[in-house]
């Protein structure tokens, strides 16, 4: 009799069964509009030109080993991955009330940021504290809140479905009057709009109106780390002493899940951000990457407003960084799926990375076939 | 610069927003945490200035010059993977499949029976910290008939905070006898057969931490028997396999023999010192299960547990251990430089009792050399440790455990001097 013998065999993670769905289609046309990584027009991964400089000087300095991180990570990695998110002459910085937390990428941060809030926001340990985020936001998110042991994560209204765009009004209903505590999740920086301090914006802004605030970045993208865990929890304060007493807590908390986040990654981003011209290779690097997605959208607006394709696509240009919400029903989604191998997300968003000026027609003509075929 | 899409930040800023009148901090309530004693320690030698200083605190390998010691075999592999020019793209939640195998044959020995039947399922980890943690919330989530976990006396100090956090109770067997300074055999088994069925009971699989102390076979087997008696759950932690006594069968034992015998552990790896990867983050959890089937969906379970902390794990460490677990002659090299490390230790070990009778202490210093891997429980009182760092700089954990990988040739002289200085 094991004691196992009733753990239920778990649904898998949609966006990793999508990936393995599509590895398995022998289809020699399909495509991958599921998971959020880059892939170039050759629909390749793509390590940064400026990574692998820095992984062979890296690889060169023999100063170098393998010791332990401390256990809130590189020094030189979290001070000039907040200053990427807050900005070089920030006010707060020079204040002394920003800290970080190195984590095991964006959804590190998150982590060690929710199980902080749950122990000390709102009273301690306050589980009925209610976490609102987007509707729709990141799968993930959700799971981070309820596992760090919120009980009342609930939507705000975001995303109109008619409109293909923002629903302004019902975002601001939905928090209306209400003292909240900011958490802003930057998991594109550069990769937006192509400009690091254009994408930082909305960050930046709250702090100048004198927020508090945790900000979970992650390196995976814009610097193409993906399976190097590179995130940081950046934590503006009111004043150096919160800031002292909040990371104290962070290093216990971190202490029990990890003990001391991975080096090479953060070094790897440490390196190019404190050195002049490797800052400033990387910026380009992330440039092409965001120009790229840029054509993409571009190219499949143009080409299916071209097919005449039923409904209006100018969302298609006016929403921004890795992915779009097509619009497309699940319905259409599955035909998508079943009848193309083009495979995307239930929900009808796909990677604009996985398009390339190879395969664009295909899926042009395949959206434009399910909208007019499938209701 | 002319934004290219309309803009919904540009609508807020036409919003008030109110804030409260006094500016007042959501952290004001926020404690300040005490600092950590394991790291701390590390910490503290730091800001010390006396050039012969020591620091006999964290359990990091240090060769005879004090130095970090990066493997050979690891530089190798490093630079075979390097040429191998490959992508960044995420691992799977689970980890790296080439790592995992290798890592459970590491621990369980290339024949064994649980593999071939793949009645294991192994996921990497965030080294052993984070093994222990995945394995805690497997419990706490899946183990519902029992909430305790029995630790030796004394254990890891991470890992009662590790369990608690994770929801679990946290109880104790005897095991260290400060008498001996050895294993208080028969105290165990009186206290394990007092524990009641189905609890998890922790073992460390060798170079118990922090006392250096562990069973011998037979008496291993005894506690296997009994355990089975109880019907306990055993979770073995292997942080320093090959590190103890420098073979990695050997040191694996107690692991394998408790799997013959039945038990379906659950079982924690960690490559931070046998392969000096510490700030890789390199580790394994397996669970062994009834069957393959009942692998399959633990190993679903595992991913939902993972994926909510940090989505999948840091690819370079794994792909370091899997190179050399996986590459002959990288893994014969590693065989070797292991048995180096442990060597150093064990004749560190020998040093240091032979100065301390060299500086005239009558005291019985023999468990210094019976006590095994990184570790060793001096026995030094609390007092007497503070008098060893405030007059000697020589800095270690309060509970009198001493990191032997700082100790070195250099400076074992001066160690035993003010060992013998305060417990004279």
């Amino acid at each position: 009799m094991s004691l196992f013998g009733e753990v239920p065999q778990a649904t898998p993670v949609a966006v990793f069964k999508v990936t393995n769905d599509f590895k398995e289609d022998p289809n020699p046309k399909k495509v991958n509009l599921g998971v959020g990584a880059y892939r170039t027009d050759e629909g390749q991964p793509w390590v940064l030109p400026v990574v692998k400089k820095v992984e062979k000087i890296i690889v060169a300095d023999d100063s170098l080993n393998h010791e332990y991180l401390p256990i809130l990570g590189l020094p030189e990695f979290r001070s000039s991955a907040s200053k990427i998110a807050l900005g070089e002459d920030s006010p707060a910085i020079q204040e002394n009330r920003v800290g970080a937390v190195q984590c095991l990428g964006g959804t590190g941060a998150l982590k060690i940021g929710a199980e902080f809030l749950r122990r000390w926001y709102n009273g301690n340990n306050n589980t009925r504290t209610p976490v609102y985020v987007s509707a729709p936001t990141w799968e993930n998110h959700n799971a981070v809140f309820v596992n760090a042991g919120f009980e009342d994560v609930r939507p705000y209204k975001y995303w109109d479905a008619e409109k293909r765009g923002l629903d302004l009004s019902g975002f601001l209903g939905d928090l209306e009057r209400r003292k909240l505590f900011v958490f802003f999740d930057s998991a594109y920086q550069g990769f937006a709009s192509g400009c690091l301090d254009k994408d930082a914006w909305a960050v930046r802004y709250f702090i100048t109106q004198g927020f508090e605030m945790f900000c979970a970045q992650s390196f995976s993208k814009n610097f193409g780390l993906y399976n190097e865990r590179v995130g940081n929890l950046t934590i503006v304060a009111r004043d150096p002493d919160n800031l002292k007493r909040v990371l104290s807590q962070m290093e216990k908390i971190v202490r029990v899940t990890w003990s001391n986040p991975p080096s090479q990654g953060a070094r790897l981003v440490a390196v190019t951000l404190n050195n002049p011209e490797l800052f400033s290779e990387w910026k380009d690097n992330v440039k092409t990457m965001a120009d790229r997605v840029l054509s993409m959208r571009a190219s499949l607006r143009a080409k299916l407003e071209a097919l005449e394709t039923p409904g209006t696509w100018d969302h298609i240009t006016q929403q921004i960084g890795m992915f779009s919400f097509t619009g497309l029903n699940p319905n259409q989604v599955e035909y998508l799926i079943k009848e193309k191998s083009i495979y995307l997300m239930a929900s009808g968003r796909i990677n604009m990375c996985g398009l390339t000026t190879k395969n664009i027609d295909y899926v042009a003509e395949s959206i434009h076939e399910s909208v007019v075929n499938v209701q | 610069s002319p934004r290219r899409h309309p803009s919904p930040y540009r609508l807020c800023l036409g919003i008030s927003i109110s804030l409260p009148a006094c500016f007042s901090s959501w952290w004001s309530e926020v404690q300040m945490g005490p600092p950590d004693p394991i790291l701390g320690v590390s910490e503290a030698y730091k800001r010390d200035t006396n050039p012969k200083k020591i620091n006999l605190g964290v359990g990091a390998y240090r060769d005879d010059q004090g130095k970090p010691f990066v493997l050979s075999c690891v530089r190798k592999a490093e630079a075979q993977i390097a040429a191998k020019k490959l992508d960044k793209e995420y691992l799977a939640i689970g980890g790296l499949g080439d790592f995992n195998k290798a890592c459970a044959k590491l621990a369980l020995g290339d024949d064994n029976e649980v593999i071939k039947s793949g009645r294991n399922i192994t996921v990497q980890t965030i080294s052993g910290t984070g093994s222990l943690r995945i394995g805690a919330n497997f419990l706490s989530r899946f183990h519902t008939e029992a909430r305790e976990v029995y630790l030796p006396t004394p254990s890891w100090g991470n890992h009662t905070p590790i369990f608690r956090d994770a929801g679990m109770q946290l109880k104790a067997y005897t095991y260290y006898d400060p008498k001996t300074c050895g294993f208080d055999f028969q105290g165990a088994l009186n206290d394990i057969s007092k524990i009641p069925a189905k609890s998890v009971i922790m073992l460390h699989a060798c170079a118990h931490n922090p006392t250096g102390v562990d069973p011998r076979p037979e008496q291993w087997k005894e506690i296997a028997e009994l355990v089975k008696k109880r019907n306990l759950l055993v979770f073995f932690d292997m942080a320093y396999q090959g590190f103890a006594s420098g073979d990695i069968d050997r040191d694996a034992w107690a692991v394998r023999y408790f799997i013959e015998q039945g038990h379906n552990i659950l079982l924690s790896q960690s490559f931070a010192k046998n392969m000096g990867l510490y700030g890789e983050r390199v580790g394994g959890f397996t669970v062994v299960c009834k069957d393959a089937e009942e692998a399959k969906r633990v190993e679903s379970q595992l991913k939902i547990l993972i994926r909510p902390i940090y989505s999948n794990p840091p690819m370079n460490g794994a792909r370091i251990a899997a190179t050399i677990l996986n590459t002959p002659d990288l893994y014969k090299e590693w065989l070797g430089e292991v048995h180096g490390m442990a060597n150093r230790i064990i004749t560190m070990r020998e040093l240091l009792v032979a100065n301390l009778k060299k500086e005239g202490s009558t005291k019985n210093w023999q468990h210094v050399i019976d006590q095994i891997g990184m570790f060793c429980f001096t026995g030094l009182k609390p007092e007497q440790v503070e008098r060893l760092t405030k007059e000697f700089s020589v800095y270690m954990t309060k509970d009198g455990r001493i990191s032997m990988a700082g100790v070195t040739s250099g400076n074992v002289g001066y160690l035993a001097q003010g060992i013998h200085s305060v417990t004279k």
